[in-house]
């Protein structure tokens, strides 16, 4: 059971770095990006070009990929995002869901339906374990681990020490008050965006590195993402760090007790925690009604 | 030499015409007062000055330059700021993240240490949220937000409301070292007296138009109140 839990939290943290950007997104701007799993698979799609292209590891095509993933964010809120940012809640999640759309077919054309790893090219990482005490420690479970804390530190970092940090934040509250204070709020949209988007991308190399992918992995990589999310509680950064492991742990815990019950889990904590936030069944089937 | 120009300007939400025609200028150093009944007007105006309503018609030029479709964060740093109504602080922010995160505008006397200075009551609550503060506090840090960009223009709307009489004495009295910084205000207050006292000129809105425009020295207060109330209309 421990060694199940030890699993889950290496898995949590691959969901949290999965997470990170669509929490970042939520949290300043209001929206919940459909297309953020779809933009992770595209991520690691790039990495993967980068890789056939030079025959460079996963890890220094990834140094490669995130400037042009970091461009992507931010063209796209300038000419999809932010017209649908003044439409009501509806019309975020209408053009993502589209764009999402649009990802996986431009993907399917490109590259084919075909499934993809980018577990060859990351070197001994990928295999690498050690047993400790009757745990099997992956040595990419602690590279995950380490990133996820430390993405989330510096993303920390950024938003309570620095001014731009400080902007993001003063936009989340109010926007309109941010610009009387003379902040872009376009800007700093923009700049979100970029951000949600480049971890979105880190999310995709893990998820190329630990398994494979094709271009429909989406939104299955979403749904883990959005579940993060929540049970961390919605736009927390730490908390959606929280909301990643506990996420990852239901899932190995529940694949011991059947192998098939390791999703269900999953779904079933994150069940849970909307029962209780929206408290009780009664008060969240009434919401839904 | 006028610092602001406003020219015809008419403002809507939807079908309802807030502001009407409205024409004033603003010199350099001056401090005029907006006064007006409820649903006068005086709150879309300053809100068009600042950028942050996009008028419907009409003009404004600031410094010389047409800024009326120039948005709210470019005109702060032109140098037009505002105080608006509700303060609208950062209530995540700390007192002094919340001067920062403003302190980019142009260069000038106006830094933290000079807003600290000015109300000394934020000293001690520099480090705090500013939804931590009470509302003579926060009123402050509303006032150093806009201060914090080094305003030409520095619009004040109802920095009064909602405050004890005590503290608004002492926010009054910090506005005189703004005023005497050589910033231009433009002030929508409600309490007619301290308009009065404070400004060197006043405009009176009614029902989005201004029917009273005059030198607050001489301007004889019974001829105030009957245009704020709409019971004579005055030119």
């Amino acid at each position: 059971m421990l060694n199940a839990v030890l699993q889950g939290i290496f898995l949590g943290a691959f969901y949290a770095v999965l997470a990170c950007g669509l929490s970042l997104m939520f949290g300043v701007m209001r929206i919940i990006n459909l297309a953020h799993g779809d933009l992770a698979v595209l991520g690691a799609y790039v990495v993967f070009v980068v890789v056939e292209q030079t025959g460079a590891s996963a890890f220094v095509a990834f140094a490669v990929a995130l400037p042009a993933m970091i461009v992507i964010g931010y063209v796209l809120q300038l000419t999809i995002l932010e017209r649908t940012l003044k439409a009501g809640i509806l019309t975020p999640l209408l053009a993502t869901f589209g764009l999402s759309i649009v990802v996986q077919n431009l993907l399917q054309i490109v590259f084919s339906p075909d499934v993809h790893s980018l577990g060859g090219s990351a070197g001994s990482v990928t295999t690498a374990s050690w047993q400790l005490a009757g745990l099997s420690v992956s040595a990419l479970g602690i590279v995950i681990v380490v990133v996820a804390v430390v993405l989330f530190a510096v993303l920390q970092l950024f938003l309570s020490r620095t001014r731009a940090g400080w902007s993001m934040r003063a936009t989340a509250e109010d926007p309109d008050a941010a610009e009387l204070a003379g902040i872009d709020s376009r800007g700093v949209y923009a700049r979100a965006t970029a951000i949600a988007v480049g971890t979105a991308a880190l999310g995709g190399l893990f998820l190329g590195i630990r398994s494979v992918f094709d271009p429909v992995s989406g939104p299955t990589q979403l749904i883990f993402a959005f579940e993060a999310v929540v049970i961390g509680g919605m736009g927390s950064l730490w908390g959606t760090l929280v909301g990643g492991v506990a996420l990852g742990v239901a899932q190995t815990v529940g694949a011991q007790i059947h192998p098939q019950f390791a999703v269900m889990a999953g779904h079933l904590l994150f069940l849970a925690v909307l029962i209780v936030r929206f408290g009780g069944l009664g008060t969240l089937l009434r919401t839904a009604r | 030499m006028t610092l602001l120009q406003v020219a015809d300007l008419d403002c809507r939400y939807g079908l309802l015409q807030a502001v009407r025609g409205v024409s004033f200028e603003v010199g350099p150093g001056e401090t005029l007062a907006l006064i007006g009944a409820n649903g006068a007007g005086k709150t879309t105006l300053l809100r068009a000055l600042a950028g942050a309503h996009r008028p419907h018609a009409g003009r404004i030029v600031f410094d010389g330059a047409d800024v009326t479709s120039l948005s709210a964060h470019r005109r702060v740093g032109l140098g037009v700021a505002l105080v608006p109504e509700g303060r609208r602080l950062f209530g995540g922010l700390t007192v002094e993240e919340n001067l920062l995160v403003a302190g980019r505008g142009r260069r000038g006397p106006w830094s933290v240490a000079s807003v600290l200075e000015l109300f000394p009551m934020l000293q001690a609550r520099r480090r705090m949220p500013a939804v931590t503060l009470s509302g003579g506090e926060q009123q402050a840090v509303a006032i150093g937000r806009a201060l914090m960009s080094n305003p030409r223009l520095l619009l004040l709307d109802e920095i009064s409301l909602g405050l004890a009489p005590v503290v608004v004495d002492a926010v009054y009295r910090s506005l005189q070292d703004v005023i005497r910084s050589g910033a231009s205000i433009v002030l929508v207050e409600q309490d007619l007296t301290r308009a009065l006292k404070v400004a060197g000129r006043v405009v009176c809105m009614l029902e989005g138009r201004i029917v009273l425009e005059g030198e607050a020295a001489s301007l004889d207060r019974d001829r105030v109140v009957a245009a704020y109330f709409g019971l004579r209309r005055s030119a």
